[in-house]
Order: structure tokens, then C-alpha cells, then sequence
């Protein structure tokens, strides 16, 4: 633990960086209601007139469009902001919801064994021999046959946060069931056993706080993988309708116009994409570092 | 070892029937089978017949039976949208993708690998340096966007090469290969570099940190206390321990690669089966969807299978312990 | 000492640069030499800087670990060990690692391993390196070692892994081997052999030996010299029976006081303890106050049992989903015995046998396969045993043996030991338990603001003194302690020792010591059964047991023992003088 807040202290310059970046993405996303220039929801606020307008640094660039237009004359920046709140919602969602579903099913596996156990993960194993991203697609495909509200506005996030969620909390489970049989076998467990106490109590009180550094660490990498998941299913057009863009269904718009020269409707949103997810990634990769003992002082 | 191969294959058993099961409630529970088969205008007594021919009045146990019956003989069943049998569609669509995942298997194991080393050997050199810091844009690039960029660079700006479809191939029996024409590897460019990318740096960063993990182990300090040569213990001794997870991961990475393939085959309109079946989706053409998810269902195991089995005779630990 | 030593150390200074700045000097003036075939031991506690030794001869001090000053020469020629010279690793300095299990690569056979050392040396081709492979095998004593070559490491126990570490060291006739713990985690028996081994090489090849240890008794048995180091010094150096028989330092006569004696039981061991030796005796009294205790009695021979086992049976792996298959082993197998009230019961025998298995089963950690466990004349485990749910537990409480992994690194100590009182009501409110835990962490000799802090701020002695306040708190009338001082330092077991006889003394409480550790049962317990494969070979009153035991293996493993009293060259029955 001393070492742990030591390592703390000396945090890199590009880790300060990259999570400044990430935080000041997810505040602007946050403020987007207040801070974007247009509100792009509002279908009374734009003009098919502006469709397609470059950036304004372009020489056929308009004062009011910094980023320029989509191709129905929404203002690109506004989009773009609204985006990436509807990209970090949904991945924040997915996270949280694959953590606190992992964490307890891994907690049980672990500190239960047997047959609790044996269902658990072999429930995970099967579903871990999808990959996310085809399990996603058929949760969303299948969703929108069954309820044709399903890609709606309403109900669109909700799928998408079950469709990624169902794939990711196999993770948490592997790694929690893991460290939980790690520290179950160490003394202060076995002290609390020999004491007598609830297994409830022995697991909330003593065995998640020990257990919940790898934790952090998954959610924080996986927050990154959430929203690439989401944009790539918005992409596929499985994901957020046009009407209420995500960052992955901005750039599936811009990529019908990447052969006739429009280029930005596809590149600014990519690019807020990437600077988001790398931002998170770096922290995590950090992080990942700082809980491996054996990367430890190794710089 | 036969102990641990009879338990491996009933887990391959067991993962495959469930497959077989999700696949099954989406053919029969996910909109109507009978409504894709007959004309517009067919009469309620017309349908009800048609339910009975197929079997759909029956318990829903017999229904899975016969599916799976069906589905050893390869009978996937007719798709909605263009009205022919799935297996010839995916037959068809099958060497698209496979020549697509080879290639990019074969670039990110011949990048990452050396890559990783590097980076596991001198982690503090520039060159190290430079590589994370490039891996980390690669894993936070989604598949979509690195293709959007290599598109508009080298198929938009510079007109070097195609932005989409297989160029041309050539059929050697069932089989149609793009690797024997020119434009066919051209084609073949940019969607590969695109699937690869993201593997890439996978593999090199899971190389580097195996082989850290082994270079710190204490029959690597044994083997410098031997005397022996530092290349030998890093290029030999080291890197067959570090490789071990790799062959793993390779191999579930190529069942990854299939569905990952999807979004790069939208991208570049390469005819493989992700395409197939991202239209499948939008189309709601279930027959078409639940044999794609069947026939990558079977390849992940197949390939998972393979790999453990693998694993099993490349390690002596199991090896020896299964016998 | 005519000729040149093979080994000289001089006026050694290694370094460890801080990233905070500064340094950290581990070793400083440490000077020695060996001369051929001598075996040099090096011995101190942990944080001595024994290994820092023996790894900067080996040329692999941990980064960013450098020798800073001073020389180091073998056959009177100076040489850098990090770089490659004349002198090779390998060749002239060969190396034997504490672990076996882990200093041999799983994924070649013992055969390949040899064999790249010596052609990494030696122009030797395929077939001759084969052939000098299985000479190697053969002088380390090998069973079958023309099997042995083709096998992998884990098909070999952990002796047979030495042995073979040992023969790759060996491989290209090193003049010195740098053994650092070649024992520690090897069973008694096993270490006899393999201590056995390194003498024979050294007497009759002529080797030097620079043998790194924590264990006096390894050094008496077949060290000729010895070097005590403590916080990167040398204390004393010299030849062995001088150092161990009348050692000079002050720190040199507490540490060989401190090691357990097994020819001679001591009522407590001679050492300065005596941190709030005051207020932890009124703390003591108290304890006793309210644990109601009656007077304490010498424990007499028909005393009603305190706890009594009889035929117990576990069986591991016979669960239905257990991975195991059908196989089941037998950990525990038919062991009965009794234990009176007020006394210390010791269990004892190699890793394996059985004994921390049983003391899981007393202490309600695993449900035994047969047999029944009464406590205090209730069925407590076995088919008639109630459930041992929440408060039914609070008589019997169990210490352990790692101090660093016994304590929830997340909680305060006060927490922590307050968590059993609050537990089992002995207090009503927080504040009581608070004040009860003050009183525990007195009765164990820490300072009263421990109770603020977090383990991590805790030596282990501190932590295992703790974890002794812990189980204290339950107010139990029987303590299982499962190996408490074995991964402690000598000096600090000692502490640990004295502290639970003083305990013992005060409160009346009932021991069940668990140890692998015979000198450490004499010192300790009232009366002793030997296990050896689940089975109990001899049950005796200490003092009867060790002057004369009856059980062939106890005789065997009392023989085996290395101990302080046999010191090499005195009296050696082993190599004949």
C-alpha cells in the first residue's frame, strides 16, 4: 500500500495529460445542453438549406458552423458534443452495470466454489467465446425484430447498454472469482471464518476492498472498449437512430459522403472518438501498470 | 491425456448445442418463418398448412430436434431477402472472409511478435517508446475509423489503391481466391491492414508483457547463473515461455478476427460473410443471421478446440499431467 | 590456508539508488574469503544483506543494485561480475537458488538444461555433453538418472529438482558455488541429503561453498566458517564452533540465544523483550480477570480433555465437482487425541503430513470426512456435531503463519481487533470494545496508539503479535496457532515464543501448536504427537519423547535435525570426525 501511494505521487506528465483530455471530453459532453452552440435534437433549429457546410477555417466555410454542417445542415460541433454524451452514457452504463453484475457473480464463483461455481463460468465461458462485438449485434438485431420500438430514441440506449454489458461482465467475474479464491485462502480471511462470521460480511467487508484494484482498473480500459463497442454498433446501424446521433452514428452518416470530398461530417467525430478513448485508455494502461507488481519500478 | 480430450471435446459439445439453441429460438421465435415463405396474399387455411408441413405445430422439443437435424445436413434454410438456400449464400460469401482473416493474421503475428519483444527487451529505449505510445492509438482507434482514414488517404486522395470488393478472383472449384490476381491482391491491401491493426497491437503488447513476466521468473535468473549467453536466454529460453499464451490468444483471436471482419467488410463492400450478415440484420433476414451465428459459432470452437489441444502438447506440464 | 582463497571479498559497499534521491547502502565492509573446498556460511536475518552478497558475486543484484566500492577476487584474481570476463558465470561461479520448484524452466527437460550449459561453456558436441549430463546426475545422486534425463521439471520432486539444479551448477567444474537458502524449502529429510551433498562436493572436489542462510542449525552441521551480518555489516566472522560456541558481538550472542534448542528445554528464551513489560503484565492480569479463568493448575495427566479428537478422517478432492475425478486423498487418516485444559499440545511433522489439515478441522475451517471432534464434552465436528455457526465459534480461535497475510490490509488494526469482540457482544458499545482492544493491544506489548494505524505500518512480529490480540479478543479457552513463528526471523520468533508462554502463564489458556519445527515443540509444548502421512506415529509427554523416542521415524527426524549443539568437526557423528 505504501509503495502503491508512492507510485501515486509520481504520476507520469502524459498520464496527467491524457486524463485531462478524457475529463475535459466527458465535461464538455455533460454541459453539451449548455455549452453547444446549436441543439441538434431540435429538428426546428436547423435547415437542410446548410447541409453539407466545411469548416469555417475552409475558404466556403460559414461564421456560424465551426466544424461545418452534416448533411442535413445540423451544425457538426453541436452534433458532435450531443454525441459523445449519448457515446459516454451508454458506455458508462455498459460499465457500470457489467461491473456491479461481475463483481458479485465473481464474488459468489470464488468464495463458494462447487457447483456455484461450475455455472457461473461456464455460463462465461460460452458467452466469452463470442466476441463482443458479434454478441452486441445479434442482442440489438434480435431486439429490434422482436420490438420494432427498439431502435427509437427511448429505447435505443437501453438496448445497446444490455447488448455490450452482456459480454463485458464475464470479465469482471473472471478476474473478481480469481482474486477472491486468492484471498480467501489468505489468513485474514481465514481468521474471519474461524471468528465465524457471515459469509455475507466476510465478503462485502473484508474480500471486496482487497479485490477491487484489478477492478478499477478493467473498468477504466473497458470504458474505452464500451464506447468503441457502441460507435461500432451505431456504425453498423444497429446502434443510435440519426434523429439523436452517437458519435458512431455521426461518422456512419459522414461515411456515405467520404467519396465526394466531404470528408469532415466522418472526421471530426472519429477524431473526438479517438482522443476520448485514447485519453481513457492511457489512464488505464497506467493504472494496469500500477497494480501488476512486476511491472512496478521498472519505469 | 484421453481424460482431457473427452472433457474438452463434451465442453466444445456443450458450448455448440447452446449455440445451436440461441439460433434455433431466433429461427422460430424471432419474426415468422411462414410469413417468408409464402406470397404476400396467401390465405389463413394456405399458412396454417404450411405450419403443419413444417413441422411448427409440434412440441417445441421435436421443432430443436428436427433443426438440428437439419442443420448437420446443411440445410440452413432459405433466406427471406433474396429467396435462396443459406448454405450456398455462405459458401459463396465463405473465401472472402477467410482470405481476409489469413492475411491479417499473418501481418499482426509478423509485426507483433517482434514488436513485443522489442518493446519487452529495451522498455525505456525511444524506439520501445514510440511503439506503446502507437499501440495505445491503435487499441483506442475503432476498426471503422482506421479504414475511413486509410480510405480516404490511399483510395480518395492518392488513387493508389481500390477502396472496395475483391478486385478480381479466381474460382478454383467451390472455391474463389483473390490471391492470384493482381488486382485482387491490391483489393486485399487495405481491408487486411485495417482487421490487422487492432490484433496487431494485441499481440505485441501481450508479448511484452509475457515476456517481462518470464524475464523476471527464476529459472531466467537460474539460466544467467548457468553462464548462459543473454541472446540464447531471451530468444530461446524466454521467448518459447512468453509464446505459450500467445498461441492462445492467436487462436481465439482468429475467431475474433471472423466477427471483427463484419465491420471491415461494411467498410470496404468486401463480399464476405460480415457483410452478408450485416445485412442480414438490417434486412431482419433471420434464417440468414442464425446460420452465420451457428457456422462462426462452430468455427470458435473448432478453433478454441484446436488451440487447447495445442496448447496441451506444446506444454509437457499438461502434457505429461493429462496422461 | 597455504594456498590462494578461492574467494575474497574486500571491504564490499553495495548500493541501491533511491528514485526519491539518495541511497540505500546494503551492504557496507563486508570482507571474506573461502579457501578451497571450505563451505563459508552467511548468516543473519532477514534485511542482513546475505543474498545482496551472494547476488553481487553472481553478478545479478536486482536493479538498480551496484557495487560501489571494494573488490571481489576469485583465485586471487580480481574480476567485475557484471561483466563478462575471464571469470565466467557458469563456468568458475556456479549458483544454487533456494526454490527448486521455480529455478528450472517447465518447458525443457532436465536433460536439454544441462546439456546448454555445458556446450554454453565447453566444446563439447551433443553426445559427450549427454554422457557428461548423466555423470552429473549420477554424482548428485539421482535415482534412475538415465530416466530422469528425458523428464521435465514438475515430474520431479522438489529434492531431485535440487539435485539437478545442483548438477547444472556443478556442470562445468565450477572452483566456487554461491548456495543461497539451497534448503529452506526443502523438508527436514530432504535437507539432510541435500546438506549432505554440498559437503561431500566441497571435501572432495576441492569446491568452495558460499553458503547463504538463515539457519544456525544448517550452519553447525557443515559450515567450516561463518559470517554473521546484521543491517548490512559483519557482526562476527570466523571459524563455526568458535562463533557459535562463544561469540563475541553483542548482536552475535543474542541471535544464537534466540535459536530454539532442541537438546534442552528452556523456560524462557534469554533475551532483552521488555518493551512495556509493565503495563502489558497489568494488561495480562486484567485479561485473566475477565476471562474468569480458575486458578491455574499444572496440567494434570486426568484432567477432563479440554478437547478431544478421535478417528478423525478428511479426505480432499471427494466432491462430485472437484475436477478430481473419483481420486480423493487422504490428508488426515484415523487421528485421535486428546488435549487437557492449561496445557500446549504440539503437533508435529514434515509439510504434507497432515497436521495443518487438522487444524483447520479444530478450529471450523473444513467439515472432517469421519470421526468426531468433542469440545469441552459437545460433539463439535463429526456426524452428531451441531452446525458451528456465528457465536458457537468464540471458544476456539486460531493464529497463523504468515503475518503479512493474516491482517486485512484495508482496515484499521482497532477494527480489526475490535471486529471478534463486537462479534460475539463481549462488549455492548463501540467504546467498550475500543477500551477492550487497548487493553489486548497492551497485553501483546504494542504501544496503545496502534490501534489508529494500518497493518502495512506493522513489522511482521508486530503483525503476528496482533494476530495473537485478535484471537485473544474472542476471550477462546483453546488457540490452534498453525506454524506462528515459522516465517519469522529467529530473534523475533523467539519474541513471539516468549510472548505466548507469558500468555499462557497469565490467562490459563489452552495451545494447540502446529510446527514443523522439533526444537521449537520442545521449547513450547507440554506433550507431543508426530504425524507423518495423515497418521499419528508417536504421542508422548515432551520431555519423555525427545530423550527417548520410541517411533523409529521420530528417531529419524530428531537425527536428521540440523542443530546448533552439532557442530561440525566437534563430536560429528555424520562424517566420522
Amino acid at each position: 500500500m505504501a509503495s502503491l501511494s508512492r507510485s501515486l505521487r509520481r504520476v507520469p506528465l502524459s498520464v496527467w495529460l491524457a486524463g485531462l483530455l478524457a475529463l475535459a471530453i466527458i465535461a464538455a459532453a455533460a454541459l453539451s445542453p449548455l455549452i453547444a452552440p446549436f441543439n441538434p435534437t431540435d429538428l426546428t433549429s436547423f435547415n437542410l438549406m446548410d447541409a453539407e457546410l466545411p469548416p469555417r477555417f475552409s475558404a466556403e466555410g460559414d461564421p456560424r458552423f465551426l466544424l461545418g454542417t452534416d448533411n442535413q445542415g445540423r451544425d457538426l460541433l453541436s452534433a458532435m458534443l450531443y454525441g459523445a454524451r449519448v457515446s459516454i452514457l451508454i458506455g458508462g452504463g455498459a460499465v457500470a452495470i457489467a461491473a456491479v453484475v461481475g463483481v458479485m457473480l465473481g464474488l459468489l464463483a470464488g468464495y463458494f466454489g462447487g457447483w456455484v461455481d461450475a455455472v457461473i463460468m461456464r455460463i462465461g465461458d460460452i458467452i466469452l467465446s463470442f466476441p463482443t462485438i458479434l454478441l452486441a449485434l445479434l442482442v440489438a438485431g434480435v431486439a429490434r425484430m422482436l420490438f420494432p420500438a427498439a431502435s427509437s430514441a427511448e429505447w435505443a440506449p437501453i438496448i445497446l447498454v444490455g447488448a455490450i454489458a452482456i459480454h463485458e461482465w464475464v470479465q469482471y467475474a473472471r478476474t473478481v472469482r480469481a482474486a477472491t479464491m486468492v484471498e480467501s485462502a489468505r489468513d485474514y480471511v481465514r481468521a474471519v471464518k474461524v471468528i465465524g462470521l457471515p459469509s455475507r460480511q466476510i465478503m462485502l467487508r473484508h474480500i471486496l476492498p482487497n479485490v477491487m484494484g484489478p477492478v478499477l482498473v478493467i473498468a477504466t480500459i473497458n470504458l474505452a472498449a464500451a464506447v468503441l463497442t457502441e460507435a461500432t454498433l451505431s456504425f453498423l446501424g444497429v446502434g443510435m437512430p440519426p434523429t439523436y446521433p452517437s458519435l458512431g452514428t455521426l461518422i456512419r452518416i459522414g461515411n456515405e459522403f467520404v467519396f465526394s470530398g466531404v470528408w469532415w461530417i466522418a472526421l471530426f467525430p472519429a477524431l473526438l472518438l479517438v482522443l476520448l478513448v485514447l485519453g481513457v485508455n492511457i489512464v488505464g494502461d497506467w493504472l494496469r501498470d500500477l497494480f501488476n507488481p512486476k511491472l512496478r519500478g521498472r519505469g | 491425456m484421453l481424460r482431457f480430450l473427452i472433457a474438452r471435446l463434451g465442453q466444445a459439445a456443450l458450448v455448440m448445442l447452446a449455440v445451436a439453441a440461441v439460433s434455433f429460438l431466433m429461427f422460430r421465435f424471432v419474426g415468422d418463418p411462414v410469413a417468408g415463405m409464402v406470397r404476400e396474399d396467401a390465405s389463413v387455411q394456405e399458412k396454417a398448412e404450411l405450419r403443419q408441413a413444417l413441422g411448427l405445430d409440434q412440441p417445441v422439443l421435436v421443432q430443436f430436434g428436427r433443426f438440428l437435424g437439419r442443420t448437420i445436413r446443411g440445410d440452413f434454410g432459405v433466406s427471406y431477402r433474396n429467396q435462396r438456400p443459406v448454405a450456398a449464400l455462405i459458401a459463396e460469401r465463405l473465401p472472402a472472409t477467410l482470405e481476409l482473416v489469413l492475411m491479417a493474421t499473418l501481418l499482426s503475428l509478423a509485426l507483433g511478435i517482434p514488436l513485443g519483444v522489442l518493446c519487452a527487451l529495451k522498455p525505456d529505449g525511444v524506439a520501445a517508446r514510440l511503439v506503446q505510445a502507437v499501440s495505445l492509438i491503435g487499441i483506442s482507434t475503432p476498426t471503422f475509423v482506421t479504414g475511413i482514414v486509410l480510405i480516404l488517404t490511399f483510395a480518395v486522395t492518392l488513387g493508389l489503391l481500390p477502396s472496395f470488393g475483391r478486385g478480381q478472383t479466381v474460382q478454383l472449384g467451390p472455391w474463389s481466391t483473390g490471391f492470384l490476381t493482381v488486382s485482387g491482391l491490391k483489393a486485399l491491401v487495405l481491408p487486411s491492414i485495417t482487421l490487422a491493426l487492432y490484433q496487431l497491437t494485441l499481440i505485441m503488447r501481450l508479448v511484452r508483457s509475457e515476456l517481462i513476466d518470464v524475464l523476471s521468473s527464476d529459472y531466467i535468473r537460474f539460466a544467467r547463473a548457468r553462464g548462459l549467453s543473454l541472446r540464447r536466454i531471451h530468444f530461446t529460453l524466454a521467448l518459447r515461455n512468453a509464446l505459450m499464451p500467445v498461441i492462445t490468444v492467436t487462436g481465439l483471436q482468429i475467431g475474433s478476427l471472423i466477427a471483427f471482419a463484419i465491420v471491415t467488410e461494411t467498410v470496404f463492400q468486401w463480399p464476405g460473410m460480415g457483410l452478408l450478415f450485416i445485412q442480414a440484420v438490417s434486412f431482419s433476414d433471420v434464417p440468414v443471421m442464425a446460420a452465420y451465428l451457428l457456422f462462426v459459432g462452430l468455427l470458435f470452437v473448432l478453433i478454441n478446440t484446436v488451440v487447447d489441444l495445442l496448447y496441451a502438447v506444446v506444454d509437457p506440464r499438461l502434457r505429461v499431467k493429462a496422461s | 590456508m597455504s594456498a590462494a582463497p578461492i574467494l575474497a571479498i574486500d571491504a564490499l559497499r553495495i548500493e541501491y539508488p533511491l528514485s526519491e534521491g539518495g541511497t540505500l547502502v546494503a551492504v557496507e565492509g563486508a570482507t571474506l574469503t573461502i579457501a578451497p573446498g571450505e563451505i563459508h556460511a552467511l548468516v543473519g536475518e532477514s534485511g542482513a544483506g546475505k543474498t545482496t552478497i551472494g547476488n553481487a558475486v553472481l553478478g545479478l543484484l536486482e536493479k538498480p543494485g551496484r557495487i560501489a566500492s571494494g573488490a571481489i577476487a576469485l583465485d586471487g584474481k580480481p574480476f567485475d561480475p557484471t561483466k563478462p570476463g575471464d571469470i565466467r558465470l557458469g563456468r568458475d561461479i556456479g549458483a544454487v537458488f533456494q526454490d527448486p520448484m521455480t529455478s528450472l524452466n517447465p518447458l525443457f527437460t532436465i536433460e536439454s538444461q544441462i546439456v546448454e550449459t555445458l556446450r554454453a561453456h565447453l566444446p563439447l558436441d551433443r553426445r559427450a555433453a549427454r554422457a557428461r549430463a548423466l555423470d552429473l546426475l549420477r554424482a548428485v545422486g539421482m535415482p534412475e538418472p538415465e530416466r530422469r534425463l528425458s523428464a521435465y521439471p514438475h515430474q520431479l520432486s522438489g529434492g531431485q529438482r535440487q539435485r539437478v539444479v545442483i548438477a547444472c551448477a556443478l556442470a562445468c567444474e565450477p572452483r566456487l558455488l554461491v548456495a543461497d537458502e539451497p534448503t529452506t524449502a526443502l523438508d527436514v529429510s530432504i535437507q539432510a541429503q541435500i546438506l549432505d551433498l554440498l559437503r561431500g562436493l566441497a571435501d572432495e572436489r576441492g569446491i568452495g561453498i558460499l553458503l547463504v542462510t538463515h539457519n544456525m542449525g544448517v550452519v553447525a552441521q557443515i559450515a567450516d566458517t561463518v559470517t554473521i551480518m546484521h543491517r548490512g555489516h559483519v557482526v562476527e566472522s570466523g571459524p563455526v564452533a568458535q562463533v557459535l560456541r562463544r561469540p563475541q558481538a553483542d548482536y552475535a550472542r543474542a541471535l544464537i540465544g534466540a535459536v530454539p534448542r532442541i537438546d534442552v528445554r528452556l523456560d524462557r528464551f534469554p533475551m532483552l523483550d521488555g518493551v512495556n513489560q509493565g503495563n502489558a503484565e497489568t494488561a495480562r492480569t486484567e485479561l485473566r480477570r475477565r476471562a474468569g479463568t480458575q486458578e491455574i493448575a499444572a496440567p494434570a495427566a486426568d484432567a477432563v480433555p479440554l478437547l478431544s479428537v478421535e478417528s478423525l478422517v478428511v479426505d480432499y478432492g471427494a466432491g462430485l465437482l472437484s475436477g478430481r475425478g473419483s481420486r480423493a486423498f487422504r490428508a488426515v487418516d484415523g487421528v485421535s487425541f486428546e488435549i487437557r485444559p492449561g496445557e500446549v499440545f504440539g503437533l508435529v511433522g514434515e509439510s504434507g503430513c497432515g497436521k495443518t489439515t487438522i487444524a483447520n478441522v479444530v478450529a471450523g475451517l473444513r467439515k472432517p470426512t469421519g470421526g468426531t471432534i468433542r469440545f469441552d464434552g459437545k460433539v463439535i465436528a463429526g456426524e452428531a456435531a451441531a452446525p458451528r455457526v456465528g457465536r458457537a465459534r468464540r471458544a476456539i480461535q486460531m493464529i497463523f503463519q504468515d503475518p503479512y497475510s493474516s491482517l486485512n490490509a484495508r482496515m484499521r488494526v482497532g477494527h480489526i481487533l475490535a471486529e471478534p469482540i463486537l462479534f460475539y457482544e463481549l462488549a455492548r458499545t463501540r467504546a467498550e470494545a475500543a477500551a477492550d482492544v487497548d487493553l489486548l493491544v497492551q497485553a501483546v506489548g504494542l504501544p496503545p496508539e496502534t490501534a489508529q494505524r494500518f497493518p502495512h505500518a506493522f513489522s511482521g512480529g508486530q503483525r503476528q503479535r496482533l494476530s495473537i490480540a485478535r484471537a485473544l479478543g474472542a476471550r477462546p479457552r483453546l488457540i490452534v496457532c498453525d506454524e506462528p513463528t515459522s516465517s519469522l526471523d529467529v530473534s523475533v520468533q523467539a519474541q513471539i515464543l516468549n510472548l505466548l508462554k507469558d500468555l499462557r502463564d497469565a490467562t490459563g489458556l489452552t495451545l494447540l501448536l502446529i510446527s514443523h519445527d522439533l526444537a521449537v515443540i520442545r521449547q513450547m509444548c507440554d506433550r507431543v504427537a508426530v504425524m507423518r502421512s495423515g497418521q499419528i506415529v508417536e504421542m508422548e509427554e515432551s520431555e519423555t519423547l525427545f530423550a527417548a523416542p520410541k517411533a523409529d521415524y521420530t528417531r529419524q527426524l530428531l537425527a536428521l535435525v540440523p542443530t546448533l549443539e552439532r557442530i561440525r568437526g566437534e563430536a560429528d557423528i555424520r562424517h566420522g570426525g
